[in-house]
């Protein structure tokens, strides 16, 4: 089936599967690879992309339910200039880095709505993305510094 | 005096030069042939040099990363070392992955070794290179070495005169290289990379979503491929219904592949071919397979259980002959007749997957010419089992190293490598009868596959009893372990510290579930069953359980005869055997970090602070943890406090202090939620639902880290900060509410996070 989706900021049209998640659309038709393949339930995050500004799971959502513009982390900066994507930087967040594509996807739709979260807020927010190697501590800080910037 | 002579030229090392088409130099480690190489076999092939430094015109510097990445930041780490001696700037440095290459020497991600075995190396390649770009500008400017300086990357002669290095690059490549051996070594006063917070490599890369990882990997015309194995451990395709497969839509290749048992290694299953992966892998969904599972099929962690249960009453029995991986010495059962107390305790920890957060995958072209490429995440890539899978001799294999999602142990072991290569043959094989040109693939598990098909954290079965003498002192330690491939803690603290000191172990059978190396191997699950048993004697003793530990390590016994292997056991890689001493400095570290003196007496009432150490892999890690259990046993970790000797240097404070946060963090999923259990010969657990890793909610509200800077070489960091979390934090459980954990996971017990 044809799909016409937005992709940060290009539309675009797709012949896939009715059912086919979102995931697999960017990362094996659209080639877009820094979204990234976890679990499949929607249970690590990795897949965290925006759709309308929100913070979804695309490995949860079929490409024919994408009714608004998406956003990868292709297309979060031009140049990696983004609040969040700068703090993660200065902080020498990531080890293996594999899950913080999700991580800044989801802090940046956390901060879309909330200029100064509390710890509390960032938990809140945060616990669908698994961090395997454990950099929560910088998560964390790195959403502070962002919130700050913003 | 000549013989002498000659084996020092035969086994020089040093720096091979050689000029760049359009300018600049490029430096490789030579290393010479030893002696006595010639006279067995065949002469060993000419060796080549491995370019480790390329001094470029525009004077910045590619150097090449040797082993692979897997977040432990070794990408930046060795060639920092390199950098620093070279006397250039962190900036000026571009860093090149290397591919997998006899030349390099041991390119290996595995048991914290990629520091203590490099480190001086590196920063000889580093000095001998300035040493040679130095000798060239004293060659141009007629005046003795010892008169010209360096820094960034740059030669300063006096009265003004300087020359950058990529100036003197087509001098350099004129020179004699010297060994690089006899160069000196900086001052590690004058580091002026070593030792900095230097961020990773790729964060850039990391944080716009590049193609970076082994997953992102897609050569133009790629196809995607599943595989679909036995869940029974050692189960074998009988047949499938692989002609249905093939002609659903999207499908393009569907085949079984036998097992390779005495070869490649390689699992029966049936391979699923498609141009996107989630077609290849929902095509599962319409597999029809018949199973010949084997006899696996009737193992269950329920029957580990009651036969370690049922061995338990053969624990006073003594190790038979001086077997390796036991020990027994003195006289444990004449020291629990003379005990003034005598304890007795069980513990337990279960099977664990690694789960990685990218799950396996390895992308392979088998070409027209009958060569395989392969790009590979393992941590210890090797052609040989991949090129038998596809058939192949090894020569006609190559690898690229891709950086991968995680390790923690997992990518030690490359089925992915060796199935993919059997898989990438076969479509080759069908496409080119078709008269199509071969392609790549890439060969893709989901999340239930690698949790299912892993090589398990061995579980531990232990069986305790140790005696105290009327004034609290230690006199017999003895450790029983029914053996599921399990860690026998034959050589780990208390021993050598205690008279009467017993450790035995009898198999279980049959146990045929896979097991491996988990993150910091051996010691991630014995630190939890020996630190936390060790806090029961200090409490038993009535004594401070900080200050029992201490006191154990101040009095060091001698054994009757030689212990052998002392240090074995969670030292293992570089360091030598246990150092009480170092041991006692991260205690101390913590103690006043924490201000144990005054706080552990006021703990209690659902507060509590807890202790525990551990040397692994030449490291010694030190941890108290403040945490806080409230009525329904929920359990908020509050603050940490960690102390870390792994020698005279740290190399990268910013990823040594990451290694520290991230190795308490996974402690946290050890302790609280993580087992796999065996059912009918097959894993219980599928996915993260059943697999909980810490999350945000549950991180610690600090977690202080303190190097302790002993005058030892530097070793490595992955492993060491992890085995001792685990009993730091349910000792402190014990202190908050009186309850003593000895089985993992705590959600057994009733625990959550807060």
């Amino acid at each position: 089936m044809p799909y016409t989706l937005t992709v940060n900021g290009t539309s675009t049209t797709v012949d896939t599967p009715e059912d086919m998640p979102l995931l697999w659309v960017l990362r094996d038709v659209l080639k877009m690879k820094g979204t990234k393949f976890g679990c499949g339930v929607g249970a690590c995050g990795a897949c965290t992309v925006h759709i309308d500004g929100r913070a979804v799971r695309s490995c949860m959502t079929r490409v024919a339910n994408v009714n608004a513009a998406v956003t990868t982390i292709e297309g979060l900066s031009e140049d990696g200039s983004h609040p969040v994507q700068q703090a993660w930087m200065e902080l020498d967040v990531p080890q293996c880095g594999y899950c913080q594509a999700g991580q800044i996807m989801t802090a940046a739709a956390l901060l879309a709505n909330n200029s100064s979260p509390s710890d509390a807020d960032i938990n809140t927010a945060m616990n669908g993305n698994v961090c395997r190697c454990g950099t929560y501590m910088r998560i964390r800080e790195a959403i502070h510094r962002a919130a700050a910037s913003v | 005096m000549k013989a002498e002579t000659d084996t020092t030229l035969n086994r020089r090392t040093f720096l091979k030069v050689t000029s760049l088409t359009g300018g600049g130099v490029a430096l490789s480690l030579y290393v010479g042939n030893r002696e006595g190489q010639a006279q067995f076999g065949p002469p060993p092939a000419p060796p080549t040099p491995d370019v480790y430094i390329t001094i470029k015109p525009n004077n910045r510097f590619t150097i090449i990363a040797k082993n692979p990445e897997t977040g432990q930041g070794i990408k930046a780490a060795l060639p920092m070392i390199i950098a620093d001696e070279l006397d250039v700037d962190w900036n000026q440095v571009d860093i090149q992955q290397a591919d997998l290459d006899p030349k390099y020497g041991r390119q290996i991600e595995g048991g914290s070794t990629a520091i203590p075995s490099n480190y001086t190396t590196m920063r000889q390649v580093g000095a001998a290179a300035r040493a040679m770009v130095l000798e060239a500008a004293a060659d141009f400017w007629n005046v003795p070495v010892d008169e010209l300086t360096t820094a960034s990357g740059v030669v300063h002669g006096g009265l003004g005169r300087q020359a950058t290095y990529g100036s003197l690059a087509d001098a350099v490549s004129r020179l004699e290289p010297p060994d690089i051996t006899g160069v000196p070594l900086k001052d590690p006063a004058d580091f002026k990379i070593i030792g900095q917070p230097v961020p990773g490599v790729e964060n850039f890369q990391m944080v716009t979503g590049q193609p970076i990882y082994s997953i992102d990997v897609e050569p133009a015309g790629m196809l995607f491929a599943a595989y679909h194995k036995c869940p029974v451990f050692g189960g074998v395709v009988e047949s499938a219904n692989v002609d249905a497969i093939r002609a659903l839509p999207g499908i393009q290749h569907a085949f079984v592949l036998d097992a390779d048992p005495d070869g490649s290694g390689r699992a029966s299953g049936v391979a699923i071919v498609a141009d996107s992966w989630w077609v290849a892998n929902n095509a599962r969904q319409q597999l029809d397979v018949a199973w010949n599972e084997g006899p696996t099929a009737v193992e269950n962690t329920t029957r580990y259980d009651e036969q370690a249960a049922a061995l338990s009453s053969r624990a006073s029995e003594a190790p038979a002959g001086g077997g390796r991986g036991v020990a027994n010495i003195g006289d444990v059962e004449a020291a629990f007749a003379d005990a003034a107390q005598v304890l007795e305790a069980e513990y337990y920890f279960p099977l664990l997957s690694h789960a990685p957060l990218e799950p396996m995958n390895s992308t392979a072209h088998f070409k027209e010419d009958g060569t395989l490429e392969i790009w590979s995440p393992s941590q210890i890539p090797g052609l040989a089992n991949p090129a038998r899978s596809a058939g192949i001799e090894n020569d006609a294999a190559t690898m690229h190293l891709v950086r991968s999602g995680g390790g923690f142990g997992r990518r030690l072991y490359s089925e992915y490598d060796i199935e993919v290569a059997a898989i990438s043959r076969r479509v080759s094989e069908e496409r080119m009868e078709a008269g199509l040109p071969t392609v790549p693939v890439k060969l893709l598990w989901t999340r239930e596959d690698d949790m299912h098909f892993d090589m398990y954290r061995p579980a531990g079965y232990h069986f305790f009893k140790a005696a105290l003498d009327g004034d609290g002192r230690l006199t017999a330690f003895r450790d029983f372990v029914p053996s599921v491939s399990s860690v026998v803690p034959a050589n780990e603290f208390p021993r050598g510290f205690v008279s009467n000191f017993m450790a035995n172990s009898i198999p279980i059978t049959p146990f045929s579930i896979p097991t491996g190396a988990l993150r910091a191997p051996s010691t991630n699950g014995v630190s939890f069953v020996m630190q936390s048993f060790i806090d029961e004697l200090a409490v038993a003793a009535g004594a401070d359980p900080m200050q029992f530990r201490l006191d154990l390590l101040a009095n060091p016994v001698p054994e009757p005869q030689p212990a052998g292997g002392r240090g074995g056991r969670g030292g293992g890689f570089g360091g030598g055997g246990f150092n009480a001493s170092r041991a006692a400095g991260v205690l101390e570290a913590v103690r006043r970090m924490s201000n144990w003196d005054a706080a552990y007496p006021t703990m209690g009432n659902g507060r509590g602070l807890g202790c525990a150490f551990q040397f692994a892999h030449a490291g010694y890690v030190a941890y108290v943890v403040d945490l806080t259990v409230a009525d329904n046993r929920q359990l908020r970790v509050n603050n940490v406090w960690s102390a870390v000797d792994i020698g005279r240097q740290i190399i990268n404070p910013s990823r040594s202090r990451n290694l520290v946060e991230g190795g308490f963090i996974e402690a946290m999923s050890h302790m609280m939620d993580w087992e796999i259990t065996i059912e009918g010969g097959a894993v219980v657990q599928n996915n993260f639902p059943e697999y909980q890793p810490t999350r945000m909610s549950h991180a610690p509200s600090s977690i202080e880290v303190e190097f302790v800077l002993s005058d030892n070489s530097p070793t490595g960091l992955g492993e060491p900060s992890l085995p001792p979390a685990i009993p730091a934090i349910t000792n402190a459980v014990f202190n908050a509410t009186g309850e003593r954990i000895r089985r993992l996971p705590m959600k057994h017990d009733g625990y959550r996070w807060t």
